[in-house]
């Protein structure tokens, strides 16, 4: 309806739509609550649809992983396998350390953001940005040494899934790294800072438990 | 296109441009013709196909000016094939019934002004788009397209140019484009649930949504769970051909004289990661027809659903189910005879939310008033092919009868009949009843009519003496067997099947005729021509940039209420208020 905004506006209140039809501000929480979505910040989306959204993104990316772990088995398992078993580069145990804290300074970050403690939730939120970083190097790092001893994707089956793990999971970490630093630089029209941030959190605290539970399996079921 | 006006509020503007307006559009109904065009596109370009591969069967000696060679190849007939049906399941089935009408109708039926994530809406249809443009490459390029079927089985599909023409580029950008689909339909399939999880009007409760919504839903659940997988098979598969991996590969294959430097892979593995995609894809294809059906039956038979709580319970059992099956498409595979019996009862387990489906929607029309327009005789079409294809999948459930009928064309008969065309008529049944709204012409009558009966027809006389052919030990796959003794005897079916087949495609073209020439001198429809009950018939045809006009409704009834006893009115709109709806007693 281009054009026309003042006259809808007050029709949509007059039916009673839209919850209570004066704006919210931008730093409203999370959902809203009811069905009073049509005035949320101005998208007319409701903030709690990003995190669904999120929950449910996540549900795909973890059948993409579960998918690679029961090839993972499968294949281990075949007769004549032709599956070496060869040493975790010891510096993942360093990386899974600094990926595991991140999500404590997350946390924090998130804690200070919902105490309105601007300058607390940039320090952990650039925190947590550095660490990831710091993961991810660290794992190119793992992914040299293993180079160095002639370890390779195409080696055999072992260090094919080590590397296929790692990367999969890596270019995951990447995109969260880009997140937390697009909600660190850029304003966010759509979501609140805290829905943002909230969103974020919930796939960064993901792919952390993921690493976790991917690392456990290379260490264990190798 | 929503921009933040100063007063706080959402004001939905329609872009200016063309591009912003009809290419890059994040509109969900610019986004749902969009796909719905794709797949017309695709269906034109796989019917094609099955002709050629209908003409081959019969006339296998045939000149064909456009074959390189003049005669047809095996290798050229398995083409077809693999491209026939990788285009009709990923940009046919899956692309217009989800893509096309559910991108369109889910966000107006639940009352909602766009889909969640508009933008990513849009990134998921330039995605398929992409994936498109690249499986059809595929017949361009050195070599031209792949031989492993649709099924891309390994280890056929894992080696490269040395397993056969097509094995080289062209397999690898069946897998690519796969890949891709896999990543759009995910985003999609995200933004579906989100939208009908959190954008529903108010008074819309689940158990309020129109039938057609819950087959979308559940059908974005299950592409969710289940493309995830099959890209992550396509990566491994792709890594074995080109990073030297043995995912997929054995030991000591040698192929054309030439030992293949792969060790200790699992073909089977490649097997369960794709049917565990696999089966739950026919679900999806199939799923949003259902809806279709349950709701054109209930319009044109002016009843309410029969049993619309168990309708929608029905398609999530369905849904359900069809996650824990994928084993029956490979009972010849040597698994355990206990995984065969699990797989076997679970399969025909399947059988009970159908049959309550068919019992109902028997039950909807069962004394109902009921008119044969269009859309209504393709539903019908629907629920006969949907029976009539079900019944044959209980006897290949069957792991002892599915190993003397898994490689004939009794399965091929099977699935054509119970996912490929009764899918397709459930994507006519929704083109003739949302053609009004979308475009705001009423499609022709006597054409719609002419072009069901014929396809109708058409489609029972292809694949009904394809079942026999199967029983009688007709080999699928195969380029030609009429030099064999035991398949040359079904020759005169071939050719009947061949016959009906071309006349069969050829009523299509009335269809395309009369989509588009009822785009300009159709009827004009108005907001409601079928006197339906649910919202999108509350707004105008084509609806507004926002849906609604500004006027959100809220929902006070149920989908389908027609001919609610005392109301002069044979049909209450879902909008209605109770006093506005005690003026029409």
């Amino acid at each position: 309806m281009p054009g026309s905004t003042v006259a809808d506006e007050i029709e949509l209140i007059g039916t009673g739509r839209g919850g209570g039809g004066a704006s919210s501000g931008d730093d409203g929480n999370a959902g809203g609550g009811g069905d009073d979505w049509k005035d949320s910040s101005g998208s007319g989306v409701p903030q709690r649809a990003y995190v669904t959204g999120m929950t449910i993104a996540l549900g795909g990316v973890l059948m993409f992983f579960m998918a690679l772990v029961s090839a993972y088995i499968v294949r281990k398992d075949m007769p004549n396998s032709a599956w070496v078993p060869f040493n975790i580069p010891r510096i993942l145990w360093l990386n899974t350390a600094i990926l595991i804290a991140s999500s404590f300074t997350l946390a924090r970050s998130r804690s200070r953001l919902l105490a309105s403690d601007d300058a607390g939730f940039r320090h952990w939120w650039g925190v947590t940005t550095i660490l990831g970083i710091f993961f991810l190097i660290g794992q190119v790092i793992a992914w040299r040494q293993l180079a160095a001893a002639g370890v390779f994707l195409a080696t055999n089956p072992a260090s094919s899934f080590f590397y296929v793990f790692t990367a999969a999971h890596g270019l995951h970490l990447l995109g969260g790294v880009l997140a937390l630093l697009y909600v660190a630089f850029r304003p966010t029209h759509k979501l609140t800072k805290s829905t943002a941030t909230e969103v974020v959190s919930m796939y960064w605290h993901f792919m952390d438990g993921l690493w976790v539970f991917l690392f456990l399996l290379l260490l264990l079921g190798r | 296109m929503s921009s933040h006006a100063h007063t706080g509020h959402a004001v939905v503007v329609e872009p200016s441009g063309f591009i912003r307006k009809y290419i890059f559009s994040i509109d969900h109904k610019v986004i749902g013709i969009q796909y719905f065009l794709l797949a017309l596109t695709a269906v034109c370009v796989g019917i094609v196909l099955s002709l050629l591969m209908r003409f081959h069967l019969v006339y296998p000696g045939a000149h064909l000016p456009f074959v390189s060679g003049g005669i047809m190849t095996p290798e050229q007939y398995m083409a077809l094939v693999t491209m026939h049906g990788t285009i009709m399941v990923f940009f046919v089935l899956t692309t217009a019934p989800q893509g096309g009408f559910g991108n369109y109708f889910l966000p107006i039926q639940i009352g909602a002004p766009d889909m969640a994530f508009p933008r990513l809406n849009m990134l998921s249809f330039w995605v398929t788009f992409l994936a498109f443009v690249a499986i059809i490459a595929a017949f361009i390029v050195p070599g031209g397209a792949p031989i492993s079927g649709w099924t891309g089985y390994t280890p056929l599909s894992g080696m490269g140019e040395v397993t056969g023409p097509g094995e080289g580029m062209g397999q690898t950008l069946w897998i690519v484009s796969i890949s891709l689909f896999c990543l759009a339909s995910l985003l999609g399939a995200l933004n579906f649930i989100a939208t009908t999880i959190d954008l529903r009007a108010p008074g819309m409760t689940l158990f309020r949504m129109p039938l057609t919504v819950w087959g979308w839903f559940v059908t974005a659940i299950l592409g969710l769970l289940a493309f995830g997988v099959l890209l992550a098979g396509g990566i491994l598969l792709l890594l074995d051909r080109s990073a030297g991996t043995s995912f997929f590969l054995p030991a000591g294959l040698v192929v054309n004289d030439q030992l293949q430097p792969h060790s200790g892979g699992s073909p089977l593995l490649w097997q369960h990661l794709f049917w565990f995609f696999g089966h739950p894809e026919v679900y999806i294809a199939i799923l949003p027809g259902m809806g279709v059906a349950s709701h054109v039956l209930s319009t044109f038979a002016r009843k309410p659903v029969y049993g619309y709580r168990a309708m929608a319970m029905a398609i999530c059992a369905i849904g359900f189910l069809g996650f824990m099956v994928w084993g029956h498409h490979m009972f010849l595979s040597g698994m355990s005879p206990y995984s065969g019996f699990a797989f076997s009862v679970l399969t025909m387990s399947i059988g009970v939310p159908s049959a309550i489906k068919t019992f109902n929607w028997i039950g909807t029309l069962w004394g109902g008033k009921i008119q044969f327009k269009s859309p209504m005789l393709f539903a019908l079409g629907f629920v006969s092919l949907f029976v009539s294809g079900g019944l044959s999948g209980l006897f290949l459930a069957q792991p002892a009868v599915d190993n003397m009928l898994h490689a004939t064309y009794y399965v091929v008969a099977h699935f054509h009949l119970v996912m490929g065309v009764a899918a397709i008529f459930g994507i006519f049944a929704a083109t003739y009843f949302w053609y009004p709204k979308m475009f705001g012409r009423m499609m022709s009558e006597p054409l719609g009519k002419l072009h069901f009966w014929i396809t109708f027809a058409g489609t029972y006389c292809i694949f009904m003496p394809m079942h026999f052919v199967g029983l009688a030990g007709g080999i699928r796959r195969y380029a030609d067997a009429t030099g064999t003794t035991y398949a040359g005897v079904l020759q005169p079916v071939h050719v009947f099947m061949t016959y009906a087949a071309f006349i069969t495609a050829a009523v299509q073209l009335v269809f395309l005729f009369n989509f588009f020439w009822s785009l300009k001198h159709g009827a004009v429809a108005g907001k409601n021509p079928w006197n339906a009950t649910t919202l999108e018939w509350i707004t105008d045809s084509p609806p507004p940039i926002d849906n609604f006009g500004g006027h959100y409704p809220s929902v006070y009834r149920g989908p389908y209420e027609f001919s609610v006893p005392g109301y002069r009115q044979d049909f209450i709109p879902q909008d209605l208020t109770p006093e506005q709806a005690a003026l029409l007693k």
